[in-house]
């Protein structure tokens, strides 16, 4: 535990320094132009974090590039998300930086604590498993807000690099390897009109639950193709309330279900926005109908 | 390796997909909602859109990012365009007889910044005046492709 610990200090330190400086960086900007924000993207239209660290909903990612920035400009985001389910718990927190409305580079740490059932697998309660995602975005066409006369939504591309730090004992449960890489493309639609928000991505991966638990197995080592939704209702220009949905492979002895969620999101500010959600994440290795609340703060300009 | 290209030429295929699925509609002065009946009552009809727009004025004007757009021109004037604008738009009982959008904002030199503050500045006015949110953005639908034509930079 110690060793780990040890190791997962200097990637939390970048993540603090990335906020403090995201957040400085903010506050200078407020400094410059009085009363009005250089950032100038509509509110939430930078949608939130995604628990990988990419700018989407909070399951997936979406075709938008992260923080306020528009054509000539930078945005950045900081955040931090804790999903709390009946027997487990996932912290995530990380940074992006997207440049010109065009590409989006992102880290994500994310930490899945086992609690009680890691006492019950003979691993020691609290047992965690660490993760780092290293996320990329290029939007290809479209724009998801002001092409109103058009169908054509905001197409784009990225990647996700996990790294786990648990090869040792992924490997030992018959999982192929504790590196993988997403890939995934992103089409993103506001229908102003009705005040809707749509998302479609399709993802190739060979992580088991999202990579916590590896990539790939002794005997399978494919890419999935998967499908993964969301869809939110604007309420008011700093409201939005939705649902996802994120299809999920099945290839270990334990069952992998797809997840879903319910979520509203809140931006009281430009700077600040908040989501909470309730998720359903059915079976994760010994524990089934796994179900709680996400809550995710995001700061950025 | 297969796996890979299968990958990208999926990928590829979806984007393609995407973009050919659209005619491009070309934006036009505002198409007006001559199906919904309500929406001008609830931008408070012609009274209620110059009140709007007076807000909506003062607002770009305090703004820095639209005040050098319009602090110089003829203030009055763009505000009894709007309201016949958006009044056409919105189904009411006007004509819209301005000008096109493009050739009156080819040398305001408006880049996607302040195309977005005047939005947002739009959206402050609508809601000092109660306008529902849902009948702002329909507005705003009809809006947001004229930034091909006034977006110039």
């Amino acid at each position: 535990m110690q060793k780990i610990h040890a190791r997962a200090r200097p990637q939390l330190a970048l993540v603090l320094a990335a906020l403090a400086g995201s957040m400085t960086m903010a506050a200078s900007v407020h400094a410059q132009t009085s009363d009005f924000t250089t950032s100038s993207k509509l509110l939430l239209t930078g949608g939130v974090t995604n628990i990988e660290g990419s700018a989407g909903g909070g399951l997936t990612p979406w075709a938008i590039i992260g923080g306020y920035g528009t054509k000539d400009q930078v945005g950045a985001n900081a955040f931090f998300t804790n999903v709390r389910s009946n027997d487990y718990e996932l912290r995530s927190s990380g940074a992006l930086i997207g440049f010109q409305d065009r590409v989006e580079i992102s880290f994500a740490q994310q930490k899945f604590d086992t609690r009680q059932v890691g006492g019950a697998l003979g691993l020691g309660n609290g047992y965690k498993f660490t993760q780092n995602v290293f996320g990329a975005k290029v939007k290809l066409v479209g724009d998801a807000v002001l092409e109103q006369d058009s169908w054509l939504p905001q197409i784009a591309v990225g990647f996700q690099r996990k790294e786990n730090n648990r090869g040792d004992l992924l490997r030992a449960l018959g999982i192929k390897s504790d590196k993988g890489t997403d890939y995934y493309v992103s089409a993103t639609k506001i229908f102003l009109a009705q005040s809707i928000l749509l998302n479609g991505t399709v993802r190739f991966t060979k992580a088991n639950q999202t990579g916590i638990l590896g990539f790939g197995t002794a005997s399978r080592d494919k890419y999935d193709t998967l499908f993964e939704g969301s869809a939110a209702l604007l309420l008011r220009k700093d409201l939005a309330v939705g649902v996802e949905f994120r299809q999920k492979p099945d290839h270990l002895p334990f069952k992998e279900d797809n997840w879903s969620d319910i979520f509203v999101a809140w931006a009281p500010t430009k700077n600040v926005s908040v989501t909470l959600a309730y998720a359903n994440l059915g079976n994760i290795v010994i524990k089934d109908k796994q179900k709680g609340t996400y809550l995710s703060l995001q700061v950025g300009f | 390796m297969q796996q890979k290209l299968k990958i990208i030429i999926t990928a590829v295929g979806i984007v393609l997909a995407g973009a050919t699925l659209t005619a491009n509609v070309h934006a036009q002065e505002g198409v007006r909602l001559s199906d919904d009946t309500g929406i001008y009552k609830e931008f408070g009809e012609k009274a209620g859109l110059v009140i709007i727009m007076d807000d909506f004025m003062v607002n770009l004007i305090k703004d820095p990012r639209t005040r050098s757009s319009f602090e110089k021109a003829d203030q009055k004037h763009i505000k009894e365009q709007l309201v016949d604008q958006f009044c056409y738009i919105l189904n009411g009982p006007c004509e819209y007889k301005g000008a096109k959008m493009k050739p009156i904002h080819a040398n305001v030199g408006v880049n996607r910044e302040s195309f977005n503050a005047l939005v947002e500045q739009l959206q402050f006015a609508m809601d000092k005046n109660n306008v529902p949110f849902r009948a702002q953005n329909k507005l705003l639908a009809v809006l947001a492709p004229m930034h091909r034509d006034i977006i110039t930079q």
